[in-house]
């Protein structure tokens, strides 16, 4: 897939680690860029720590089945480490308050900042001097920010969060975070314009999943914008985007130039 | 809305100095504003423009435009003070060598600034007091004072304190006395415009000498410069630029035309008549035929020659006519009672 080419090469190489990857998708839904990251990143045998606010466990174990991993078994193993919003999101109501939880803002009035979500993310992907086989970087993956918003923390807040986990996990352990966000598009919608504004300057690489502007189509599923942010040397930004269209299938997604798609042809 | 990139330097108010008092506990009076040595550019503000939620304007990042007046100010011997909340030291000081990185001082607010961090390696005091720790630094000399950025700033600070810190920043202690020449201290800030509504953009605009936003066409940046000076009427121009890969500002005069849109050279180009169905391709023998072929209604001289001449029995057109039992043969000529 080309995704894995635009990693160059298919396993994290020093270019490519330290990086901050924001997926964003518009008038579509990009959690397949979600799925793609945390089986590459597994098989990578990265440590990844998984914050899924919106799907439940088992909808990635099974995605992540027929994309040849299994969660369970990273799990057990201590590669993967997961906050499943869905179901600890719940907890924080029936445990006592001085206990921190991640997800603590939900409990307050004023949803404050997510320092208690960066505390666990930091625990969970700290590099253990234990003498065992070390894991490969580390790696954060959130599937979504854009729920933070809906939850009540602010966009300010959001982008504190991940730019903590950018100076630690990226900069400091040479690690990747990988975040999904979604564009509100027409709508005004003043914070997630904010929050994505915000992420796009914070990230080194953007993959934008766009639904086609003539709407839906049975074949082209989308379209995916690759826009390389803070490279090397400032350069034109001709050679720093390409735009795809893809498909996506039972097991893998497919990628082609615009207006290529073996259906139109 | 559309927003166009703009930088928004920081500098002194263009309001005169307060009047001279007797008391002056300090030392010699020092403008606020820089003076601009550079013949053209002279940004106090490097401003980035990233407008849509994509592309088009995150490509004009002003980062670089930073780095490159950073350089400029550092070759000329000044010391370089930069707050920098957006990205690490490190990556800060990639690109530049070792006589610009030795004069320039950098504050990290990246790595914790907010202090979550249990070992604590925040500067004391927060954001605020690192902003106005800046001012005590520049003791001597002409030093350039670089805030990476002031989007950040604007999020964790109250747009009035920070606006007012930013004024006593490049006011510093006011003297009467004489200015020493090149006694200077010049703000730069860089500027996200799209994560700011109109107040705070205004307010900061408001503090500002010069203005410069950056924008570019076909891959070639430019910088909108909005000069305004004490007493006078503010001037605007636009100014072509490149930053090349060790941060040296090159001035354009003028946008390089480009006729075509360069071709990228990575990927290869793709045959669309490969894998079709259908045979879209003429062997020689059917190309020789098609280019052989006159159309029907080609008007050529030949046929022109045909149709003046008048073939063998062909002298005059016949038609025949058998009325059949239901036919009404009408004599009369239907358009009579026009009055025509």
């Amino acid at each position: 897939a080309t995704l894995v080419r635009v990693q160059r090469g298919g396993s994290p190489s020093a270019q490519t680690e330290g990086k901050l990857t924001l997926l964003c998708d518009a008038k579509t839904d990009g959690s397949f860029l979600v799925h793609h990251f945390l089986s590459f990143y597994l098989k990578a045998n990265c440590k990844v720590c998984l914050v899924a606010l919106i799907q439940s466990f088992s909808h990635y174990n099974i995605v992540g089945q027929k994309l040849g991993v299994s969660l369970t078994a990273a799990r057990e193993r201590g590669q993967l480490v997961v906050l499943e919003g869905l179901k600890s999101g719940v907890d924080v109501f029936f445990r006592p308050r001085e206990e921190p939880h991640p997800l603590q803002f939900l409990r307050e009035a004023n949803a404050g900042d997510l320092q208690p979500l960066y505390a666990f993310v930091r625990d969970a992907l700290q590099p253990v001097d234990s003498g065992e086989a070390a894991w490969r970087c580390p790696v954060l993956l959130v599937d979504d920010l854009s729920v933070l918003l809906s939850l009540g923390v602010g966009p300010v807040a959001v982008l504190d969060f991940v730019h903590y986990c950018r100076a630690t996990v990226c900069q400091e352990w040479k690690g990747n975070v990988v975040c999904l966000v979604h564009d509100s598009g027409d709508t005004e919608d003043e914070e997630s314009d904010v929050l994505l504004n915000g992420l796009s300057h914070q990230s080194h690489l953007i993959l934008r999943a766009e639904g086609l502007a003539t709407g839906f189509c049975k074949d082209v599923h989308g379209q995916l914008r690759i826009l390389w942010r803070r490279p090397l040397q400032p350069t034109t930004h001709r050679d720093r985007s390409l735009t795809y269209q893809y498909k996506i299938q039972d097991k893998s997604v497919s990628f082609f130039a615009k207006g290529m798609s073996p259906a139109v042809l | 809305r559309h927003l166009s990139p703009r930088l928004r330097p920081s500098e002194g108010l263009a309001r005169p100095p307060p009047p001279p008092t007797d008391n002056c506990p300090n030392g010699p009076f020092r403008p606020g504003h820089g003076k601009s040595v550079e013949r053209d550019v002279v940004p106090t503000c490097v401003y980035q423009h990233s407008g849509g939620a994509i592309p088009h304007s995150v490509e004009w990042e002003g980062r670089s435009l930073l780095k490159a007046l950073v350089k400029k100010s550092a070759l000329r011997g000044e010391q370089v003070h930069v707050l920098g909340c957006e990205v690490s030291e490190e990556e800060f000081r990639e690109g530049f060598d070792s006589n610009i990185n030795s004069r320039l001082v950098y504050h990290d607010l990246f790595r914790d600034p907010l202090s979550w961090s249990k070992p604590g390696k925040a500067l004391p005091g927060g954001p605020l007091e690192a902003l106005r720790a800046l001012d005590k630094r520049t003791v001597s000399g002409p030093a350039t004072i670089a805030l990476d950025s002031l989007s950040w700033l604007l999020h964790h600070l109250p747009c009035p304190t920070l606006c007012q810190t930013l004024h006593a920043l490049s006011r510093q202690d006011s003297c009467p006395g004489d200015t020493p020449p090149g006694e200077q201290v010049r703000v730069l800030g860089l500027l996200h415009e799209e994560l700011h509504g109109p107040g705070p953009l205004g307010a900061l605009s408001s503090l500002a000498q010069t203005e410069v936003t950056l924008s570019g066409m076909m891959g070639q940046a430019s910088a909108q410069i909005l000069c305004r000076r004490p007493r006078q009427r503010p001037t605007h121009q636009t100014q072509w630029f490149s930053i090349l890969p060790d941060f040296s500002l090159e001035l354009q005069a003028e946008p390089p035309l480009e006729s075509q849109p360069r071709s990228d050279p990575h990927t290869p180009s793709v045959d669309p008549t490969t894998h079709l169905t259908f045979n879209l391709h003429l062997s020689k023998k059917e190309r020789e035929a098609k280019d052989s072929l006159t159309l029907p209604f080609q008007f050529s001289s030949e046929k022109q020659q045909a149709l003046l001449r008048p073939g063998l029995g062909q002298a005059t057109s016949h038609i025949f006519y058998e009325p059949d039992a239901y036919d009404d043969l009408d004599q009369e000529d239907p358009d009579d009672d026009l009055d025509v």
